[in-house]
């Protein structure tokens, strides 16, 4: 279709774009224009992620020796708690949704801004209230409880579980506005034509991840509020000692903290489609079938908490019926493995550094899915719940999976992002550094799980330390492959050869407006008048040529 | 097992064969997941490489493989569910024959103690060959008990009973860890589980004075006073209670329940909780006045009213406790 063919008229002369249209701090901090806003989110959650890095690489240096010798064992609780807490709620859950989602939902419907912009600015300067809250809680003593604050330890602990539940809240609602701006924008904004069935799938995992944080978030809020309650006021909630029933607690977490990885994965999932699509120059196999695939794990992810409690005191049917429902909720996840698989099949596939990561993803989410179904085998879990096992499973599927769908996408959206490429060399060798760092540090720790090594150890026997001293050394390698995207992307930023509108040749309405783009995205709105992922009208890149055809 | 990289726990309760026969069947068909999926990919990446003058062909989809790679992995899902239930079945049902043996665990320690009345702490030995159940409580956090070797788990909650079965099959010292995180010294809550051979059992058993803990909870029954309503000629204020364990209680609110170990608990700590259908609410709480420990005897006591009267389930034909050895562990 001619109306997608590349802009070719994109002059070297310096066009009002949204990172010159004013430089002053504030024009930066009062901005509503979500492109700005997504970088905001790109350093902040940037930030925690090097935090709870140092924290990961504290965790691992404690663990090289069987014996506890880094660390006080005060000490090692506090820092896979603060691990924990600053992975999950202030760089998993936000990363994919809050920079490439920000940035990306209204450029790919063809929209000027989200629905409501000042409230999108409002998510953020609620992220970053409740991230200083949190380093305060952390130069204050930190906290304890492991970032799951299971009661009643957590109702006992004399650390700062108020502030750091606090924190979580207020972190909470940043997500929820942030679920909200999408749902409205998405229903609302979106471009002439651009109907339900042509929506990108990145568009549509990020309806269906807005949903869940719509509808999830508010319960681990009230949750956390209700522990705070039992320390500050004594109410018996969940504390036995005070009438209470700490399995409550639990149910009340996970009802959000499962749903929650799926908040996780599910931009990531979008991000992969993307992915395979243009380097295979291939709509995705089955495209209604991966969309409602989102749809259902979103609806199943919701119906199956109480995986996580099956040694914890519930009945014997109930640990049945959510076994069951675990494995309902993995067919969504297995049927959008085959279909990017399937995209493949006569495709013309190039391996530039985001179809690395997205060839990464597929490999690390299928271990992460499969180990998945062995913990909902519950006959099993009962022997491995609580080892390093669940530890090695959930970041294949958390690291593995979301991390590697960040990283390629960020490739990928890069020249949108910054007007720069980023140099190929060096990304593909730090791809090469995650994929090998990533098996080396995590997959040692599905043996130790089942040998029996239990979670949350300071120290442990000996007999442990050759496959501790693995998964140490994987997570060095791992290092080395997170610190050099930083240092080339930033490097690009002013020596990167400048990017072209639609360098990949790819499909989606943000590659027809300028790199970067103007402030309101589009000169004139665009006019959808196709499907989504209509590669065989637009012409592909000469330089993403196998090298093998050069 | 390899001393310094162990690969594969050791085997040493009817349950870990069991167990690990499951996983190894769910490790082969992950690993042929797996194994298609990489081949696949591989293959389609590299046959359909970017060259030039060859273009992409554009593909819809296929419904019958859309439906075929839905359904199959499904139904091979439900291979894993079907087993994995019918094993946890197993492991959440313990046999009635089995040796009942009481667990505290409070931070951060486990103290166990036997029917017969031995008492250790950090340490729980059992014969080879015999149903064990462990009847366990918290004093403070969620703590679970967790014997790898044996491949079972079970968190241990305050404020009520969790239970846990098994049946060792090898003699030798096996771990047994917290895997619930439970604060400061959570990684050193741990101990050492010894199996032993039943004659060796019977001696260990044998050294050192211990009065049965249902004897000990005759004699808190009789000094907490509770003797004077619960009559075993059922013409008491409360309830007799011979013959009550494991039976159905009609309750005042019309209730039905089936009075287990928690039952029993709750109505010594919380007696208005459940009143029995025809009594008055009239006993007071000894919710903050009974140990853990003491409340593991009463409870030892009523289920043994409810037992013949040749004594407690399982080792009552061991000998005598000879007063001459000494204690192997004594609690506080």
């Amino acid at each position: 279709m001619a109306s997608t063919a590349i802009p070719v008229n994109q002059a070297p002369t310096p066009k009002l774009n949204y990172l010159n249209n004013g430089h002053s701090l504030k024009s930066w901090l009062l901005t509503t224009d979500h492109k700005r806003i997504a970088l905001l989110y790109l350093i902040s959650v940037s930030a925690f992620f090097f935090l709870g890095g140092f924290f990961a690489m504290l965790i691992r240096l404690e663990l090289l020796t069987p014996e506890g010798d880094l660390l006080q064992a005060d000490t090692y609780n506090k820092v896979f708690t603060m691990h924990g807490i600053v992975m999950v709620f202030f760089f998993l859950i936000p990363v994919v949704p809050a920079i490439l989602g920000n940035f990306l939902v209204p450029l790919m419907i063809g929209a000027k801004d989200l629905a409501f912009p000042r409230i999108n600015l409002l998510s953020w300067y609620l992220y970053v209230g409740a991230g200083i809250l949190f380093l305060h809680c952390m130069l204050n003593g930190g906290v304890d409880t492991g970032w799951t604050f299971y009661t009643p330890y957590s109702t006992s602990s004399n650390t700062n579980v108020v502030e750091a539940g606090l924190a979580i809240f207020i972190a909470g609602f940043s997500s929820i506005f942030t679920g909200l701006n999408f749902i409205v924008t998405i229903h609302r904004m979106r471009a002439p034509g651009l109907t339900w069935d042509r929506l990108p799938l990145f568009i549509w995992s990020n309806y269906a991840t807005s949903v869940v944080m719509i509808l999830g978030t508010p319960v681990i809020a009230i949750t956390m509020v209700l522990v705070v309650a039992e320390r500050l006021l004594h109410l018996g909630i969940f504390d036995p000692a005070l009438g209470g029933d700490p399995v409550l607690f639990q149910h009340l977490f996970w009802f959000y903290s499962h749903p929650a990885v799926y908040i996780m994965i599910l931009p990531s999932m979008g991000v992969i489609s993307e992915l395979v699509a243009c380097f295979s120059r291939k709509r995705v196999f089955g495209y209604k079938f991966v969309a409602m695939s989102s749809v259902a794990i979103a609806v199943f992810g919701f119906l199956v908490w109480a995986h996580h409690l099956f040694v914890a005191g519930i009945s014997l049917y109930a640990a049945m019926v959510f076994s069951f429902l675990s494995f309902v909720v993995g067919v969504p996840s297995a049927v959008k493995v085959f279909n990017w698989t399937a995209t493949l099949y006569k495709g013309s596939v190039s391996f530039a550094t985001p179809m690395l990561y997205a060839f990464g993803f597929i490999g690390l989410f299928t271990i992460g899915g499969l180990t998945g179904l062995i913990l909902a085998t519950i006959g099993i879990d009962v022997h491995v719940t609580d080892t390093y096992f669940v530890v090695a499973h959930f970041h294949y599927v958390m690291v593995g999976g979301v991390l590697m769908g960040y990283l390629g996408g960020l490739h990928f959206w890069w020249p949108k992002i910054s007007g720069r490429m980023y140099p190929e060399g060096w990304a593909k060798l730090s791809a090469l550094f995650v994929f090998v760092g990533f098996n080396l540090t995590f997959f040692p720790q599905f043996i130790l799980g089942y040998v029996g090594m239990p979670r949350r150890y300071w120290q442990y026997p000996p007999e442990f330390q050759v496959l501790n001293v693995l998964s140490t050394a994987g997570a060095s390698v791992l290092a080395v492959g997170y610190l050099l995207p930083m240092i080339y992307l930033l490097w690009s930023l002013r020596y990167g050869p400048i990017a072209e509108a639609n360098p990949w040749g790819a499909a989606g309405l943000e590659w027809q407006t300028s790199s970067p783009p103007p402030t309101f995205n589009f000169d004139e709105t665009p006019v959808v008048t196709w499907e989504a992922y209509n590669y065989e009208d637009i012409p592909a890149p000469k330089e993403l040529e196998a090298p093998v055809a050069r | 097992m390899s001393k310094y990289l162990p690969l594969w726990p050791d085997q040493a309760s009817t349950m870990a064969g069991q167990v690990d026969a499951l996983y190894i069947y769910l490790l082969l068909v992950s690993g042929i997941m797996t194994a298609l999926i990489f081949i696949g990919v591989a293959v389609l990446a590299i046959k359909y490489r970017r060259v030039p003058g060859r273009e992409a062909h554009p593909i819809e989809g296929s419904l019958i493989l859309e439906i075929g790679w839905t359904v199959i992995p499904f139904f091979v899902m439900l291979t894993f569910f079907v087993w994995g239930a019918v094993l946890f079945f197993e492991e959440r049902t313990p046999p009635v024959n089995a040796t009942e043996v009481y667990v505290v665990a409070k931070q951060w320690m486990w103290k166990i103690e036997h029917m017969e009345g031995q008492r250790e702490i950090n340490e729980l030995h059992v014969p080879t060959g015999e149903n064990v159940k462990l009847i366990m409580t918290s004093q403070d956090v969620i703590h679970s008990f967790f014997i790898p070797a044996f491949r079972i788990k079970q968190d241990v909650l305050p404020g009520r009973y969790t239970t846990l079965w098994f049946k060792a099959t090898k003699p030798g010292t096996y771990h047994l860890f917290c895997a619930e995180y439970c604060g400061t010294n959570h990684s050193g809550m741990g101990g050492d589980i010894v199996v032993m051979e039943p004659q060796d059992y019977a001696q260990w058993m044998a050294g050192g004075p211990a009065l049965p803990l249902q004897d000990t909870g005759r004699a808190l029954f009789a000094q907490l006073g509770c003797a004077t309503c619960h009559r075993s000629d059922a013409q008491g204020r409360g309830p007799s209670l011979v013959g009550v364990y494991n039976n159905q209680v009609q309750l005042e609110d019309g209730r039905t329940v089936t009075a287990d170990e928690n039952y029993v608990r709750e109505s010594i700590l919380d007696p208005s909780a459940k009143i029995v259908n025809g009594f008055k609410p009239v006993m007071p709480a000894f919710q903050g006045i009974v140990s853990d420990e003491q409340l593991n005897a009463l409870v030892a006591y009523v289920k043994s009213l409810s037992e013949p009267p040749t004594g407690t389930a399982g080792l009552q034909d061991q000998p005598a406790p000879s007063p001459a050895q000494p204690q192997k562990a004594q609690v506080q």
